[in-house]
């Protein structure tokens, strides 16, 4: 195939995956969008296989390859339950930054078959492209190991600081423009070795001192970054279709890193340096006065919410945790059955990942039209009878709103207090994330109910 | 004097940044996370590069390091885009409007 025929297939496959992410823009196109996707990346490995054309030598490895990893993907896809969708993100994050280096290198010591020169004269520009694309994609596998690690629990969600890691993150960074000024000007390979050594490190150092809440922050720049890396690549391999995707998602992440971060009311530079809530914690705690709370148990609940004309459903990470959203669904049920309306506030940050309440109550069925973000649902709060809070915590704290002195001031919240009463599912009075106390607690019209959210959820529906 | 084809593809690369700007902002943040499993599919579009590292060189000689780690690449990406499509179909499948009778 001609390289010109090749080169307008790849520009087709990048048209159609801008098209894929321009279905999402609402469930009704999402569909045909991930179509529209699946045909972008079918073109692109079909033109890949016709322009290469030599198919004697390793065709039948590479397609054994291709098939193993279709499987193991395909396998996971139908395996994965939707509560781990953070971890299962943060998983394919780490293998797109692998293959990136993978591919980096593979191109550095065969630069005839990429057609970028020979072995100790590759061409300056490549030299520099392939750089980035195998640093950044390093930083993106390490970086996403930590977070997956850390998502799944097996690594402590805690922040790990130490004395001098901004420093030493800055040393490293620098060492990496001079690696490869270095690399550039003497074409030796051991530069390049040592740069994708360093990456791996910053991504591993870069993701340690954030914080298990702020993994929604982390989660959207490691799928910038991977953008970021196959856009490198597809500078090396001259490839439309690669460039394009890479431009696509690398800003798609930044613009999700944002949301997020402008849903916590931070910087996006105090989340990356990290260590929030460490420092907090330990003053809240030294200082803790026994305030009187009402605590309830499931009859209790039944009650207010049978009497209700109106409840309002605030999601958060604990429902994941307890997988309490099918419960949630049933619970609803029964209450729409009495005529109540029932809908349901979600918080940008809300749980571990962009839109994760979304596909939790998504699987549970609940409709999407009873789904209400932020912005759309917050002036509700204040003529509903019951706001029911079930494994949501920071996201509510009027704090956010009244106390400049409190690490959340200024966080945009769910006006969870202005309603007649409220119901907050949590197993203990203990503080959030954000290591503060929540005032809610203590206001008179909350009810706490101690207890498993899911346990809790299917007692109220016995209760109704 | 001759345009170098880098400019031309930096172009690309530049306007891609702003369609994608623009296309995200538009996409519903209830999809937040299927977005972010289908941008993982098709990042990895970076099979393309993985396929030409093994394919290349002639009979006798495909196990060099330079085709071994394009096979290793070929699996991870593959991985990738059928557990990206698959897992966002699966996703999608799930969302559904409110049903009008009841």
């Amino acid at each position: 195939m001609s390289a010109n025929l090749s080169a307008i297939f790849y520009l087709a496959s990048g048209v159609l995956f801008i098209l894929a992410l321009r279905g999402l823009s609402s469930p009704e196109t999402s569909r045909q969008g991930n179509f529209f996707g699946i045909l972008g990346m079918v073109i692109a490995i079909t033109v890949t296989f016709l322009s290469v054309g030599n198919f004697s030598s390793g065709l039948i490895y590479v397609l054994i390859f291709l098939l193993v990893g279709g499987l193991i993907g395909a396998f996971i896809a139908y395996k994965i339950p939707m509560t781990a969708m953070p971890e299962l993100v943060a998983g394919f994050h780490s293998l797109v930054g692998l293959s990136a280096v993978f591919v980096a290198i593979s191109a550095f010591l065969n630069p005839e078959a990429f057609n970028l020169g020979v072995v100790g004269s590759i061409k300056l520009a490549s030299l520099i492209e392939m750089s980035i694309g195998a640093a950044v994609g390093a930083i993106t596998f390490s970086g996403s190991i930590i977070a997956f690690l850390k998502l799944q629990g097996i690594m402590s969600g805690s922040p790990i600081t130490f004395k001098g890691q901004h420093f030493l993150n800055a040393l490293l960074l620098i060492s990496i423009l001079i690696l490869t000024y270095l690399l550039c000007s003497s074409q030796s390979s051991n530069f390049f070795w040592v740069l994708i050594a360093v990456s791996f490190l910053i991504g591993f150092l870069l993701i340690i001192p954030i914080g298990g809440a702020d993994m929604p922050v982390v989660i959207s720049m490691l799928n910038s970054y991977s953008g970021w890396a196959a856009a490198g690549i597809g500078f090396t391999l001259e490839n439309t279709a690669l460039i394009i995707t890479g431009a696509l998602v690398g800003s798609s992440g930044a613009i999700l890193s944002y949301i997020m971060c402008k849903g916590m009311n931070r910087s996006f530079f105090n989340v990356i340096l990290g260590g929030f809530g460490a420092t907090e914690q330990s003053a809240s705690t030294g200082n803790k006065e026994r305030r009187p709370v009402k605590s309830g148990n499931a009859e209790d609940a039944a009650f207010l919410m049978k009497n209700a004309s109106s409840v309002i459903i605030v999601p958060g990470y604990g429902m994941a945790v307890a997988q309490a959203q099918h419960a949630l669904r049933e619970m609803v049920d029964t209450l729409k059955k009495n005529d109540i309306k029932v809908s349901y506030a979600i918080h940008p940050v809300a749980g571990r990942m962009p839109g994760h309440m979304n596909v939790l109550l998504a699987e549970a069925n609940v409709p999407y039209d009873e789904v209400f973000e932020l912005e759309e649902i917050n002036n509700d709060f204040a003529n509903a009878d019951v706001a029911f809070v079930i494994g949501a915590n920071d996201v509510t704290n009027p704090a956010a709103k009244t106390d400049p002195q409190s690490p959340i001031y200024g966080m945009p919240i769910l006006d969870v207090e202005k309603c007649k009463s409220v119901l907050f599912v949590k197993r203990s009075l203990s503080p959030g994330y954000a290591g503060v106390d929540n005032e809610l607690f203590y206001k008179e019209n909350t009810l706490m109910l101690f207890a498993d959210a899911k346990k809790m959820t299917e007692e109220i529906t016995k209760g109704l | 004097m001759e345009i170098d084809p880098f400019i031309f593809r930096l172009s690309i690369f530049i306007l891609s940044i702003f369609i994608g700007y623009y296309v995200v902002w538009s996409v519903t943040p209830s999809l937040h996370t299927p977005l972010m499993s289908v941008t993982n599919a098709i990042s990895s579009v970076i099979i393309v590069g993985a396929i030409i590292a093994g394919l290349a060189g002639g009979m006798d000689n495909v196990f060099t390091i330079s085709n071994i780690l394009g096979f290793l690449a070929i699996s991870l990406a593959a991985i990738n885009i059928f557990g990206g499509f698959l897992v966002t179909q699966r996703m999608l499948q799930m969302y559904k409007k409110k049903k009008k009778d009841k």
